[in-house]
């Protein structure tokens, strides 16, 4: 019987009587839940990867940042962590790695028939060459599927990557995940975008309006 | 191996921790009673265990699904498929049975939409013909749905009067919250194509309530709330229950059995302390089985004696029968309109602030099934999350794919530009959808596990196509394309499987008769008076409507029963 664990847990809620949240406490609270959270993120080491050869890892970074550059509004895949994320992914679900692997070989070896070089060292215009062969399914050749099948898998998990990452959430200046102390809806802006408007809801919203 | 057995004797024994199972300690303990509620999972407490206010970038895997059905950040502990608890389907079959273990169940994650059912609901047989009445109406419901209103707190509107729609009774809601811009054109659309649209009703307080807070806004109900601002068992009714200090909670114990005695009456249940392996017993006056429609009835039919050889309770051999869940489908359409519109925060509560509500009631000669369905909304911008945009290449509004700064400026450009609708139907109890005991295997404990049998009708695949057909109209109406294909016949136009929907109920059925049902109305054993069942397991039939509402309203009610019968000496 852990009785007295429970009710110190179920104790340990903050007081809250009654109240409404203040923009001061909507602040205090949202500052201390993000403190809370942060303390992991400190002391960084070089990333040593835990699945991909070095060789692999200079590939996906290559690819990764071809695929997410770096623009006037944020950096590139590799400043966003895309790399590490992908490489961390390997081991985290398994089923990805044949996909990853063969298709990073696969990539090599057509480089090398075209180029001589694996895609690492192939250069710049040959990347473009072969990124445009493989970048769009609809218009690509029958004989590149499988490379298709490949870009496309990367070209997922470096969305995943860079737009979940501080930098990206940051690039698409997404305002969420915070306190809002009063919902007051959508701002006239948005509204007339849609040409939608509060006014016609009547009577179901008079007390939030 | 030797069962402990503990001395002590409660009034009354609990097995679960959700929804029905936190009502029913809310209620006994707060009249009076001594309480053991048992828990197979583990404690759970959102401030240290929750995941609300987190950013994706606070994990390495940045949310992804690898160990959680519904991503890292939610507050689920459990799933579909459980470690050493497998459960079995027959051949031809599929079902998918979601647990969660941990204190306040699925509570802790579920959507919070909390629709309390109509008059139709509780006698859908007289109406068209099929499935069968409950025993009572929705009057004997009502007190019972208006005191949750109150006491655990639900945003809405009564839009009986203006709708028309009967079928969506008047409640005490507190102010829904202003829809999001997207929900105004969607609602628009429904407007246009005479689609009832209106204010959701969600477990979520607008206003503080009971020492919990207004809602914050952040979206993440499933995560769990810091400010109790939403509805958990964890939260709203186990402190309650625990301040009478009646309370005694066991986490990590897995039951077994419900024990009785020579007499037909239940003595207590026995379970797996899955802390060391022992089985152990606590014993009771009065058992309450709220462990989730499914685990109640496999506790029931895995109770045998010599007296009770089919099960306990189970003379009628109704335990295990007439297994619903939910329809489901979902489509999502990509809105042209919505792209470059001013960003703001629309994160709003977690989850739609409106809604479609069945509307095509009482059309029935019409529609080619019976029983109707409603759907859930959703879109926008939200926290980006694992998976982001992904298939991009697919997107219609899109160029096919690429790479450079071409596709990130695509990213940007379509990201949120997309609203999905989910439908959630009536299914009808049929003879082939039903659960037993598979012979064969136990999971880890050594509990027999159950054995599913599942089979959709014509009715619940044309319910899916009308779905489909609804949510196309309504795309297309804001000017949208439906992402990817519409599925067609071939896959039962996109009807989730038994059970994903986790919306399983009717294995111990109630019902004025003894030979066809295991409870009578107020939730109470036929043949066992001092037991009872407090989750799904007692509905005669589904709505088009979430069960959680209504398994807190008979729960609350089977409670009262309980008490007034024990000031009565009755049980």
């Amino acid at each position: 019987m852990n009785r007295r664990k429970v009710l110190k847990v179920l104790g340990a809620a903050p007081a809250m009587v009654g109240i409404a949240w203040t923009e001061a406490e909507a602040q205090q609270a949202h500052q201390h839940a993000q403190q809370a959270k942060k303390s992991a993120a400190a002391a960084k080491a070089p990333y040593k990867p835990k699945y991909f050869t070095p060789h692999e890892m200079a590939t996906v970074t290559a690819l990764t940042n071809l695929i997410i550059p770096k623009d006037e509004r944020s950096g590139n895949a590799s400043e966003a962590g895309v790399p590490e994320f992908i490489d961390y992914m390997m081991i985290d679900q398994p089923d990805r790695q044949t996909m990853m692997r063969g298709g990073l070989r696969w990539l090599d070896s057509e480089c090398r028939k075209r180029y001589g070089q694996p895609f690492v060292k192939s250069t710049e215009a040959q990347q473009t060459e072969i990124c445009d062969a493989l970048a769009y399914p609809a218009k690509a050749k029958p004989e590149h599927s499988h490379g298709v099948r490949f870009f496309s898998a990367v070209r997922d998990l470096t969305a995943t990557g860079f737009f979940t990452s501080k930098i990206g959430i940051a690039d698409l200046d997404y305002k969420g995940n915070t306190f809002v102390p009063k919902w007051t809806g959508a701002p006239k802006e948005a509204l007339d975008h849609l040409g939608v408007s509060y006014e016609p809801l009547g009577k179901w919203y008079t007390e939030s309006m | 191996m030797q069962v402990i057995r503990s001395p002590k004797v409660y009034d009354v024994v609990v097995v679960g921790s959700g929804a029905g199972g936190g009502i029913t300690a809310k209620v006994l303990t707060e009249a009076g009673a001594e309480v053991c509620m048992l828990e197979a999972g583990p404690e759970w407490d959102q401030g240290r265990d929750g995941k609300m206010l987190g950013w994706p970038y606070d994990s390495p895997r940045r949310g992804a699904s690898t160990e959680r059905p519904f991503g890292e950040f939610d507050a689920a502990w459990g799933g579909w498929q459980l470690d050493g608890e497998p459960y079995t389907s027959a051949p031809g079959s599929q079902f998918d049975w979601f647990r969660a273990r941990m204190l306040g169940g699925r509570t802790n994650h579920w959507g919070r939409i909390s629709l309390r059912w109509g008059p139709d609901d509780f006698r859908r047989k007289s109406i068209d013909g099929v499935g069968d009445d409950w025993p009572f109406t929705y009057d004997d419901i009502k007190p019972y749905y208006d005191k949750l209103d109150e006491f655990v707190g639900i945003f809405g509107t009564n839009h009986a009067a203006e709708t028309g729609l009967h079928n969506e009774p008047d409640g005490k809601f507190q102010p829904p919250p202003l829809p999001r811009a997207y929900e105004l054109y969607f609602k628009q659309a429904a407007d246009r194509l005479k689609v009832a649209c209106v204010p959701a009703r969600l477990s979520i307080l607008t206003k503080p309530l009971n020492g919990r807070a207004a809602c914050h806004y952040c979206a993440q109900c499933g995560r769990g709330c810091t400010t109790h601002s939403n509805f958990q068992s964890t939260t709203v009714l186990l402190p309650p229950a625990m301040k009478t200090g009646k309370l005694t909670i066991v986490t990590g114990a897995m039951a077994r059995e419900v024990l009785s005695n020579d007499e037909g009456k239940a003595t207590g249940v026995s379970y797996i302390d899955t802390a060391t392996g022992e089985e152990k017993a606590v014993q009771g006056r009065i058992v309450v089985l709220a462990a989730s429609a499914c685990e109640s009835a496999r506790l029931l039919l895995n109770s045998k004696s010599a007296r009770f050889p089919n099960g306990l309770a189970n003379g009628s051999g109704a335990v295990g029968q007439n297994l619903t869940d939910s329809t489901g489908a979902s489509l999502s359409g990509f809105i042209p309109k919505m792209v470059g519109m001013p960003n703001y925060n629309e994160d709003g509560t977690g989850g739609m602030h409106l809604y479609m509500p069945w509307w095509l009631n009482n059309v029935k000669d019409k529609l080619p099934f019976p029983r109707g369905y409603h759907i859930e909304p959703g879109g926008g911008r939200h926290m980006p999350g694992f998976g982001f945009m992904g298939g991009i290449d697919r997107h219609p509004g899109g160029s096919g794919g690429g790479y450079g700064k071409g596709l990130k400026e695509e990213y940007r450009r379509l990201w949120g530009a997309t609203i999905g609708f989910a439908g959630r139907g009536e299914m009808v109890a049929n003879k082939d959808t039903y659960m037993d005991i598979d012979p064969n295997v136990v999971d880890k404990w050594g509990i027999p596990v159950p054995r599913f049998h599942w089979k959709f009708g014509d009715s619940e695949r044309l319910q899916a196509r009308h779905m489909m057909e609804t949510f196309k109209a309504l795309i297309e109406e804001m000017g949208g394309t439906v992402l990817g294909k519409i599925p067609g016949a071939e896959q039962d136009y996109g009807l989730a499987a038994g059970g994903r929907i986790i919306h399983e109920a009717g294995v111990v059925r109630l019902g004025d008769d003894r030979k066809a049902s295991a409870l009578n109305k107020y939730c109470q054993a036929h043949e066992v008076k001092n037991l009872f069942v407090a989750d799904a397991g007692p509905f005669v039939s589904q709505a088009d409507k979430n069960l959680t509402w209504t398994i807190m309203a008979l729960a609350w009610r089977t409670s009262e029963y309980i008490a007034e019968q024990r000031k009565a000496l009755a049980i």
